[in-house]
């Protein structure tokens, strides 16, 4: 999929529609550390409470060329890392902890040969880190996917939540790699990769298969993904409120996506897998 | 395991030099371990292999590519994770995705327990798995939110040897792990030369250019970068014994993914419409970094 520049702005649109919606009665706090345009962070009210909105968007002056389109370059990366450590720091002798959306859209991880030299693995690595501490300490960490959710940029961005919501919209897309370079890897023609997604679960590129493996925790239909309007933008806010509620009341030391067995299709290697080594685990030789 | 204790090798009881890229994922476990310690979990007669490869007219391994191996590390428990680099380029599906899963989180229960259990990662590996994509993905992710946990309380050790490499989001774990072993023959990167070369264009990176390739990505300058702890030859005996280095040396670890100030002060020194070269880059970037 091909996008358009406006699907390209949709972190943006969610982001400043969620930020604003809860700036009802708090003040938007500026963005906690240095971080470059292409990294949007504000504290918000979200069902009452404040919140720390985070968004990566397209920033056509980036002095990193490969990391202009809304893609996670290193400054994005390491900025994210920044932003959710500040609000661990602020939180940490507090009786509770804020809770973190971030807000997914974005164009994949940064391509380019001195993103690599720079280490962009580790920076990548450090926004795991930062998500996966904050949900250790006691954030709740959500996830809202209002577009492209992409193989390492949403493993930086998203996948370290304890939650993950989606838009039902056909511009919510979730892949590991772009068709075309997917096809040239496998030696497929697109179009039998397109008709692969169909049977084999994971490898499509639709919301709703995520959803039927049991990787998502909740599909919000009925919103216009690109200009939502303010009823629907409260919908969206009053579903994020209730799963910072189910983040807070279940473990938070880990992500809750082991397949239940009534779960779909799909999520049985898991378990059968977890079953097994368990029972193996402390076998003597 | 009493039954198994015996007193611990050093070096595991090598002598002469021995190839460890050669080796394939299961002797590459059973080199790390001490001496007759090994013993395999969720061997290829538990039958589990990806339901998902079949369904793609691909012959599926009965270990999905990944060896979980227990045994003894200088006489203490451990666990050594293995990827297969020939298998489907050692990448992560839902079955061996779940098998490194799980093995961390069982450590991990272990170690709350009191009774830390030594994690190894040999990392070879492409990435996710593409004909199991997002399951992959989301296995890569708990693997990652396993390590960050686990890593408080245990020291997690990755080697990556070579060939094939560590790349995609099991670039991530690398970078994750608490002491990182590699080897030149070693590459480390987010996005494979392939991949960079078919996104960005043969003149952002030419990827049979193993010369550039290795210079950016290759062990010998992510453990000049500070990338990587330990640069070792490939050989058995050299490999174990920094396995076993890193386990001693314990102490309070400081993990590179948390020197979040120090890299944004690097980068945003850099100015990158006039990029470094890798050569230019060590003489900036000093291999200590400050936390």
């Amino acid at each position: 999929m091909t996008p358009s520049p406006r699907q390209a702005s949709r972190a943006r649109i969610w982001f400043e529609a969620l930020a604003a919606q809860g700036a009802v009665g708090i003040s938007v706090a500026p963005p906690p550390v240095a971080t470059p345009p292409s990294l949007l962070c504000a504290d918000a009210s979200l069902g009452g409470e404040p919140a720390r909105f985070l968004a990566v968007v397209p920033d056509p002056d980036s002095p990193f060329p490969r990391a202009r389109g809304g893609e996670i370059g290193v400054r994005e990366a390491w900025g994210l890392a920044a932003s959710v450590r500040q609000a661990i720091e602020a939180d940490r002798h507090a009786a509770v902890q804020r809770p973190l959306v971030a807000i997914v859209d974005t164009a994949g991880q940064a391509y380019g040969r001195l993103e690599e030299l720079l280490g962009i693995h580790l920076a990548l690595a450090a926004a795991v880190d930062a998500y996966a501490s904050a949900r250790l300490a006691g954030h709740p960490v959500v996830a809202l996917v209002v577009g492209r959710a992409i193989s390492g940029a949403f493993l930086a961005h998203g996948l370290q939540a304890s939650c993950i919501l989606a838009l039902d919209d056909p511009g919510v897309v979730v892949h590991v790699m772009a068709k075309e370079a997917a096809a040239l890897v496998l030696r497929r023609p697109v179009a039998e990769l397109e008709s692969l997604g169909e049977t084999v679960l994971p490898m499509s590129y639709d919301i709703r298969a995520l959803a039927r493996l049991g990787l998502l925790h909740r599909l919000i239909g009925g919103i216009d993904a690109e200009a939502p309007s303010a009823e629907e933008v409260r919908r969206v806010a009053v579903e994020l409120g209730a799963a910072v509620a189910r983040a807070r009341g279940g473990p938070l030391d880990r992500m809750r996506r082991v397949p239940r067995e009534h779960e779909p299709r799909g999520s049985w290697a898991t378990l059968a897998v977890r079953k097994a080594l368990t029972l193996q685990w402390d076998l003597p030789p | 395991m009493t039954t198994r204790a015996q007193p611990s090798s050093p070096a595991g009881g090598f002598i002469a030099a021995e190839s460890f890229i050669e080796l394939r994922a299961r002797e590459r476990a059973r080199a790390i371990l001490d001496a007759g310690t090994f013993f395999e979990l969720l061997g290829p007669f538990d039958r589990l292999h990806s339901p998902w490869l079949e369904m793609q007219g691909i012959v599926p391994q009965e270990d999905d590519g990944v060896i979980v191996a227990r045994g003894l590390i200088d006489g203490v428990p451990s666990v050594v994770i293995a990827l297969e680099g020939s298998f489907q380029a050692g990448s992560i599906g839902e079955v061996g995705g779940a098998k490194i899963t799980t093995a961390l989180e069982l450590a991990l229960r272990d170690a709350e327990r009191s009774r830390p259990v030594r994690p190894v990662l040999l990392l070879e590996t492409g990435g996710v798995r593409l004909q199991e994509a997002t399951l992959g993905l989301a296995a890569v992710a708990q693997i990652q939110s396993a390590i960050v946990a686990l890593r408080e309380r245990v020291p997690v050790v990755g080697v990556i040897a070579g060939l094939v490499g560590c790349f995609g989001g099991m670039s991530l774990v690398a970078a994750l792990c608490s002491t990182l072993i590699v080897t030149r023959q070693a590459r480390l990167g987010l996005n494979g030369p392939e991949v960079i070369e078919h996104e960005a264009g043969i003149e952002e990176l030419d990827a049979a250019d193993r010369r550039t390739v290795w210079s950016i990505m290759g062990g010998e300058q992510r453990h000049a970068l500070g990338l990587a702890d330990e640069l070792v030859a490939d050989d058995c005996g050299q490999i174990a014994g920094a396995v076993r280095a890193a386990f001693r040396r314990d102490g309070a670890a400081r993990f590179r993914s948390r020197a979040v100030e120090t890299f944004m002060h690097r980068i945003s020194s850099l100015d990158p419409l006039r990029p470094p070269d890798p050569r230019h880059l060590r003489a900036v970037w000093p291999r200590e970094i400050e936390p």
